[in-house]
C-alpha cells in the first residue's frame, strides 16, 4: 500500500533522486568517529543542528502557555515553571538549549577554523556560517527578556544601550529593537517575541538551507 | 526522461535535459579509506554521539531549574544587571578605561565589529592553499589569542560578581505571587501620610509597602520602639538618618508601622 502511494507520486514527482542523494553520499573515512575518535570534532555541526531542532520544537510548546504582555508574560512563565505538566523540563530544555546551541557552534566554527575548512571553494559557506552566528546570538538577545523578570529587564536595557552607541544609526536601530528611544515595556517586549519567534527563524531557516545545500554540493572538505 | 522511474507528462514542453546525470552522489576515491554511506550507516554513529550528548543534556534539564527571578520592575534603581553568561566578555571589556565612558565606542563597537568583520573576512585574509594550523602561524596565533581574551574577560566578569547579592536581588516574593499578608492598611492614620510624603521610605519599601528594592514593612515583626530604631540607625542595607522631621512625626510613623501586623 505505501509502496504503491510512493510509486504513484514517484511516477508524477521524480522524488527518488531527492532523497538517494542524502542517503547514499559517501563519508569519508577521516570524518568518522567510529575509525577515528578524534573525528568527534567533526560532530559539532550536527550537534549544534540536533540542539537547534529541539530548540525548534520546545520554543513551539513554550509558545502554547507564553503571554508576550507586561502584565502576563512573567506571570505565564511562572505558571508554565510550577503548574503546567513537564513545563518545568520543556523550559529548562529551552533554557539550556540556548546555552548549548553557542557552546557547540563556537566549537564548531573553531573546528572549521583549525582545519582551514573556510579555504577555497568553501568561501561562501563560511560567510553563511558566521551569518547563522550572528541570528543565534540575536535569538540569544531576544529569547532572554521574554521571561520579563528582573535579569532580563536590565540585561536589555545594557543590551540597548550598547545597540543605541552605534554611531549615526544608534538611535534608529534602537528605536527599531525597543518601539521607543527611552522606555523598555510593553512594546519592547512585543517585539522582542516577534523578533524571536518569526523574523531570526526565518533568517536562521534560510540560512541552515544554504549551509546544508552548500555541504551536499560540495562534500566536506579532505583530510588535513 | 531518463531519469527515475521514467516519468511521462501529458502535453509536456519542457525541453529535455542534456544527458548529465543528476544528483550524482559525489566521489569520495581522492580520499583513499573506509567511506560508508550517510544512509543508514553513518547516521546511526551519529545517532549514538547524538543520544550520548542528549543524555547530558537532559541531566543538565533536570538537575538545574531554569532560572526565574521576580517580575521586571523598571522602577528599581538598584538592581545590578548582568547579561547571559555568553555575553560577559562583550560586557567585561566595557568595563576598561579605554574601552568605556568616552572609550565607550571602543567597547561596545569598534572591537565587536572588528572580530565579527575579520571572522566573516577570513577567507579573504588568509587565502593560501595551506589547511594545517602549523604551516598559516598567523591567523592560527590570532585566532588562539581571540579565544583566550574572551575565556580571560568571561572569568573576571565572573568573579567580579557578587553572585549573592545578585540572588538576592532578584528573588520572587510573595508580593509578586499576589501572597501578601493579610494587613490593613489605614489610610487616614498620620502615620500614613507621613510615610508616603518620605521619598526615602517610599523608594525602597515601595507606595503600597509591600517592599520595592527593599523588605516589605507589611506583617513585620516590630514593635514601635524598635520601629523607630530601625529608622534612626539603620539596620542591614539601610541607611541611618534618611528620616526628614520631627520626633513627632517620627514616633506616628514608627506606631503606624508597627501597626502593620497581620490579622489573627
Amino acid at each position: 500500500m505505501l509502496n504503491k502511494i510512493y510509486d504513484w507520486v514517484d511516477e508524477r514527482l521524480d522524488i527518488t533522486p531527492i532523497w538517494r542523494d542524502i542517503a547514499d553520499h559517501e563519508v569519508p573515512e577521516h570524518v568518522n568517529p567510529a575509525h577515528h575518535f578524534s573525528a568527534f570534532v567533526y560532530c559539532f555541526g550536527g550537534l549544534t543542528f540536533f540542539v537547534t531542532v529541539i530548540q525548534i520544537l520546545s520554543g513551539m510548546f513554550l509558545t502554547m502557555y507564553y503571554v508576550p504582555d507586561v502584565e502576563n508574560a512573567w506571570k505565564s512563565v511562572y505558571y508554565l515553571q510550577n503548574e503546567v505538566a513537564f513545563g518545568e523540563i520543556v523550559r529548562g530544555m529551552h533554557h539550556w538549549g540556548a546555552s548549548l546551541v553557542i557552546v557547540m557552534m563556537f566549537l564548531h566554527t573553531l573546528r572549521v577554523f583549525f582545519t582551514g575548512s573556510y579555504k577555497k571553494p568553501r568561501e561562501l559557506n563560511w560567510i553563511v556560517g558566521v551569518l547563522i552566528f550572528c541570528v543565534m546570538l540575536g535569538l540569544g538577545f531576544t529569547g532572554y527578556l521574554l521571561p520579563w523578570d528582573m535579569k532580563a529587564l536590565f540585561a536589555t536595557k545594557v543590551g540597548l544601550e550598547i545597540a543605541g552607541s552605534v554611531p549615526f544609526l544608534g538611535d534608529l536601530i534602537k528605536i527599531l529593537l525597543a518601539g521607543d528611544a527611552e522606555i523598555i515595556g510593553a512594546q519592547t517586549l512585543t517585539r522582542f517575541f516577534a523578533i524571536h519567534v518569526f523574523f531570526l527563524p526565518a533568517a536562521l531557516f534560510a540560512l541552515l538551507a544554504a549551509h546544508f545545500i552548500m555541504i551536499r554540493k560540495q562534500g566536506i572538505s579532505g583530510p588535513l | 526522461m531518463q531519469r527515475g522511474k521514467g516519468m511521462k507528462f501529458v502535453g509536456d514542453s519542457r525541453i529535455k535535459a542534456n544527458n548529465r546525470m543528476v544528483n550524482q552522489p559525489k566521489d569520495y576515491s581522492e580520499y583513499p579509506g573506509k567511506t560508508e554511506a550517510f544512509w543508514p550507516d553513518f547516521l546511526l554513529k551519529e545517532w549514538m554521539v547524538g543520544a550520548v550528548f542528549l543524555i547530558g543534556y537532559l541531566l543538565l534539564t533536570v538537575a538545574h531549574p531554569s532560572p526565574l527571578e521576580g517580575p521586571a520592575d523598571p522602577t528599581n534603581a538598584s538592581y545590578i544587571p548582568l547579561p547571559d553568561w555568553y555575553f560577559l566578555f562583550l560586557y567585561q571589556l566595557l568595563k576598561y578605561t579605554y574601552a568605556s565612558g568616552p572609550y565607550n565606542i571602543i567597547g561596545a563597537i569598534v572591537v565587536p565589529g572588528l572580530a565579527i568583520g575579520a571572522l566573516i573576512l577570513m577567507p579573504f585574509l588568509d587565502k593560501g592553499p595551506e589547511r594545517r594550523p602549523s604551516k598559516r602561524p598567523i591567523p592560527t596565533a590570532l585566532m588562539i589569542l581571540a579565544v583566550a581574551a574572551m575565556f580571560y574577560l568571561t572569568w573576571e566578569s565572573v568573579v567580579n560578581h557578587d553572585w549573592e547579592a545578585a540572588k538576592a536581588q532578584g528573588a520572587i516574593t510573595d508580593k509578586h505571587l499576589g501572597l501578601l499578608p493579610d494587613v490593613e492598611i489605614d489610610e487616614t492614620a498620620p502615620g500614613y501620610e507621613i510615610y508616603q510624603a518620605q521619598a526615602s521610605c517610599v523608594g525602597c519599601h515601595g507606595g503600597d509597602l509591600a517592599g520595592a528594592g527593599g523588605p516589605m514593612l507589611l506583617g513585620n515583626e516590630l514593635t514601635a520602639e524598635e520601629v523607630a530604631e530601625v529608622i534612626q540607625n539603620g539596620r542591614g542595607g539601610m541607611p541611618a538618618g534618611a528620616f526628614q522631621g520631627t520626633d513627632e512625626e517620627l514616633q506616628q510613623l514608627a506606631e503606624f508601622i508597627a501597626g502593620l501586623k497581620e490579622a489573627e
